[in-house]
């Protein structure tokens, strides 16, 4: 929370939480609704890159089809990739994040509501800035990772690749702040009792994702620099010509592209972890070998690397080495299936969708990794590298991995966000069509790359033998679609007229689930006292089912009688994230003073709020969260 | 609530083990521990162009090269004066921590003119190297030595920029009940950016001048 200091305005009790209209989403700071924010954001892009996606499966369906010209197929199947994974899933990610993390660790919200605020917008005009590319003359088309020489300026003249380094570097720079915000709050806000080891899994994760984040982007953010530079500059990083290597940037983007991919699948890995256990009526399995598994994998993330990179000629004992390491990620990520699976067994499981989603992630999950498993053999790579076979396993891994999860989490954590309950039935066959348009679109993907059809192809000759298995592909497609519309009819009739949800209405284990739905705008009446792993379960077992009020800290600030201390809403973070979108606009149209005049709003803007202190607002807690939790015991 | 029969759950607290039992250890401040994270991160960038320094700084294109280039005279004027600074800025912390309010904006007046002065070294060994032919463009030695010592001057000037705006923000009345972590974490980032600097003169300069 802000620090606090003077005395706050009692005369605007409440007000902050009573109004809803636009501008208080524009002024928003609290972690549950930015939480929102980025799910309904990524949600958006994730429609963009899924409709990407479905053209170029029409395209690939019929041998020489031409529904989109190569130059298109090239920009779709750029920023198809480009969108998933850094304006959907990540974004997804770190919605479910903003929105349950404080509430597990038993905060009122994060470390620097301020600043997250500011992530949100950076992530959003960085999202935009990229998307606005199809209307402003030239799309990214060298593929999701860009290498050089391809993007540089000889082979990629238009501004496309300049939209891509501009917008993800305005992304980027959310992400970071997102690191740093997190780790921070974990660190420094749980609440008394909140031991590091009764941390909730989903918690654990994402404090390493965030480890992750922090020591992930710089290295990307120095890529897509020198890249700026090169194009912009004429700079001479990468050019062969003047002596420069075209390596340098494959090796800075996988130092960042490997740990990213953890940074995906981490998230997932503790939403299934919360889901497992509540619908299994078990703690879950091997708790601490499961935060150590999450540690050792997020360790190894930095030592793989090379492995996207067994075909640039390393030799034989770097791709060894790297084949290894990337192999040795198995054993962690296995020890976390078994645990998900020990944790079942023997449980009273309940298969709501939810539970459905993760049992569907533990069975495509583990084809994901074991192809990924097949690719880290070198010399097996050098065969299936650029192939199909690769498409076929990161579409594993992060649809039926990242994806799969975040719907668990989705279904699992929608009535604490919104109050209202998903619909089941719909929610059925928002499962049942996704998971087998998933299965028929994808795994064809690996026949067709063992018979050699390489990815980002824009068609093939009927000769080729490739018809079939895209045919089917493309059918699994139409059943895809399908079920996302499922999803999406799901989540808008449910947020508007889904049944109330109760506080706990999984009988679930966790803090989330002792206030509330939706969370009242503090959270927590009281700061509660923590009294083992699962603090929930723990009060049901040997408490009246409700947290107890943690003593007060000697010398915490006191609220009066009834009073929470709360931070103010403020339009500053929205406003700093503006003059950054507007230079990134003059940088990539060479738009000097438009340059000059967002750096100096930025720089006028950041004076004006860098040392401000927030005297903050007491809000008036309801009587219901108050009697929510029980009196000290 | 009979607690002994659930000590196996691990619980705290309860009739028995009042609040003591829950006292932890003072956390550090969150803008200060929000600044060794950032740091952390900022260590991390600096480290990656010193990566690509290295990778490129011998391709330099038949134009000059480390050896030949570099005015170790001048950078060591630079850098004397941008490690004074952090001596300002410790004196600066030193008399907010006494409550002197008039020798903390002294010393953040000196820092800033340190940092400045730095800056100054900087763009006259920028200029000098343009006018012999060694710039962003010149060569993959050019850009990545630009990039690198670019960058931190950047740094020194956003902190010149940071020292100037908090020494606005003293004269508010109720500075001094705040001005702790607000000076602590600004001396960190100062202090960051002046051992980048060594590592920078001794890894850059200093090794190119020998190798």
């Amino acid at each position: 929370m802000a620090s606090i200091s003077g005395t706050a305005n009692l005369d605007r009790t409440g007000e902050a939480t009573a109004y809803r209209g636009l501008m208080s989403w524009l002024t928003v700071v609290d972690h549950k609704r930015i939480g929102q924010l980025y799910l309904m954001a990524g949600l958006l892009f994730f429609l963009v890159g899924g409709v990407e996606a479905f053209i170029m499966r029409l395209q690939l369906m019929h041998p020489n089809g031409h529904v989109v010209s190569a130059a298109v197929f090239n920009e779709l199947f750029t920023m198809h990739g480009t969108t998933m994974i850094f304006l959907a899933v990540m974004p997804l990610s770190i919605g479910f994040i903003n929105a349950i993390v404080p509430l597990q660790i038993g905060a009122r919200d994060v470390a620097f509501p301020r600043l997250n605020a500011l992530s949100f917008w950076l992530f959003l005009g960085g999202g935009l800035l990229l998307n606005s590319s199809w209307f402003l003359g030239g799309t990214p088309n060298a593929g999701w990772f860009n290498y050089t020489p391809i993007s540089g300026a000889q082979f990629s003249p238009g501004l496309g690749v300049d939209f891509y380094d501009i917008g993800l570097q305005i992304a980027g720079i959310g992400t970071l702040i997102s690191g740093i915000n997190f780790l921070v709050t974990i660190v420094n806000l749980r609440a008394p009792g909140m031991t590091w080891f009764r941390l909730p899994m989903f918690t654990w994760t994402t404090f390493v994702t965030m480890i992750l984040v922090l020591f992930a982007f710089p290295p990307l953010t120095v890529n897509l620099f020198l890249q700026t530079f090169e194009r912009l500059f004429h700079a001479q990083y990468f050019n062969v010509a003047a002596g420069g290597s075209p390596l340098l940037w494959a090796n800075l983007f996988w130092i960042f592209g490997h740990p990213e991919v953890y940074i995906l699948i981490l998230p997932a890995f503790g939403i299934i972890s919360e889901v497992i256990p509540a619908f299994s009526r078990k703690p879950l399995f091997g708790y601490v070998s499961m935060v150590l598994a999450t540690l050792a994998i997020g360790f190894l993330s930095f030592m793989v690397w090379v492995h996207h990179m067994f075909t640039l000629g390393y030799g034989p004992w770097v791709n060894s080495i790297f084949a290894l390491t990337s192999m040795l990620i198995a054993v962690p990520t296995g020890v976390k299936v078994f645990n998900w699976l020990s944790t079942m067994w023997g449980g009273q499981l309940r298969f709501t969708t939810a539970m459905m989603w993760a049992v569907g992630f533990l069975f495509t999950f583990v084809l994901g990794g074991m192809s990924g498993v097949m690719l880290a053999v070198a010399p097996a790579d050098l065969q299936l590298n650029n192939s199909y076979f690769v498409v076929a396993h990161f579409h594993y891994v992060l649809i039926g991995g990242s994806l799969f999860a975040l719907l668990a989490g989705l279904y699992y954590w929608f009535p604490k966000i919104t109050g209202r309950m998903l619909s089941e039935r719909l929610g059925r066959w928002n499962f049942w069509l996704m998971f087998i348009g998933f299965n028929v679109t994808f795994f064809p993907m690996h026949f067709l790359g063992l018979e050699g059809m390489p990815r980002r192809i824009f068609t093939y000759s009927p000769g080729f033998g490739f018809t079939f298995w895209n045919q089917v592909a493309t059918f699994g497609v139409f059943i895809l679609a399908a079920g996302v519309l499922a999803l999406v009819v799901n989540v808008v009739r449910s947020a508007a007229a889904g049944e109330r949800a109760s506080a706990d209405p999984w009988d679930a284990r966790g803090l989330e689930w002792s206030m509330s739905s939706p969370a009242p705008a503090y959270n927590f009446a009281k700061i509660p006292l923590v009294r083992g792993y699962d603090p929930l379960w723990v009060e049901k077992l040997h408490g009246d089912g409700r947290m107890i009020a943690a003593p007060q800290a000697p010398g915490a600030h006191h609220a009066p009688p009834g009073m929470v201390h709360m931070p103010r809403p403020t339009i500053v973070p929205l406003l700093v994230a503006l003059t950054l979108v507007a230079a990134g606009y003059g940088f990539i149209f060479s738009q000097l003073w438009l340059e000059v005049l967002a750096l100096l709003l930025l720089g006028v803007s950041l004076h004006r709020s860098m040392f401000e202190v927030d005297p903050g607002e007491y809000v008036r807690v309801r009587p219901e969260d108050e009697e929510a939790m029980s009196a000290h015991g | 609530m009979p607690m002994a029969s659930v000590t196996e759950h691990g619980l705290v607290g309860g009739a028995d083990r009042p609040a003591a039992a829950l006292v932890v250890q003072e956390p550090m401040d969150n803008s200060v521990l929000g600044l060794w994270v950032w740091l952390s991160a900022e260590a991390l960038f600096f480290a990656s162009l010193i990566g690509v320094y290295f990778l490129l700084h011998t391709d330099t294109n038949h134009g000059l090269t480390p050896k030949t280039a570099f005015d170790l005279p001048l950078t060591f004027i630079g850098t004397i004066i941008l490690l004074s600074s952090s001596m300002t800025m410790a004196l600066g912390y030193n008399q907010m921590r006494r409550g002197n309010v008039v020798g903390l904006r002294r010393w953040l007046v000196a820092t800033a003119i340190l940092g400045l002065g730095f800056l100054g070294f900087q763009a006259k060994e920028f200029t000098g190297f343009y006018s012999r032919g060694l710039t962003l463009s010149s060569s993959p030695f050019g850009s990545s030595f630009f990039t690198l010592t670019g960058f931190h001057g950047l740094h020194v000037l956003f902190g010149v920029f940071w020292l100037l705006s908090l020494l606005a923000y003293t004269y508010k009345p109720t500075f001094m009940q705040e001005a702790k972590t607000k000076v602590q974490v600004l001396g960190l980032y100062w202090h960051f950016v002046d051992v980048v600097w060594v590592v920078i003169f001794t890894f850059v300069y200093l090794m190119g001048k020998v190798g």
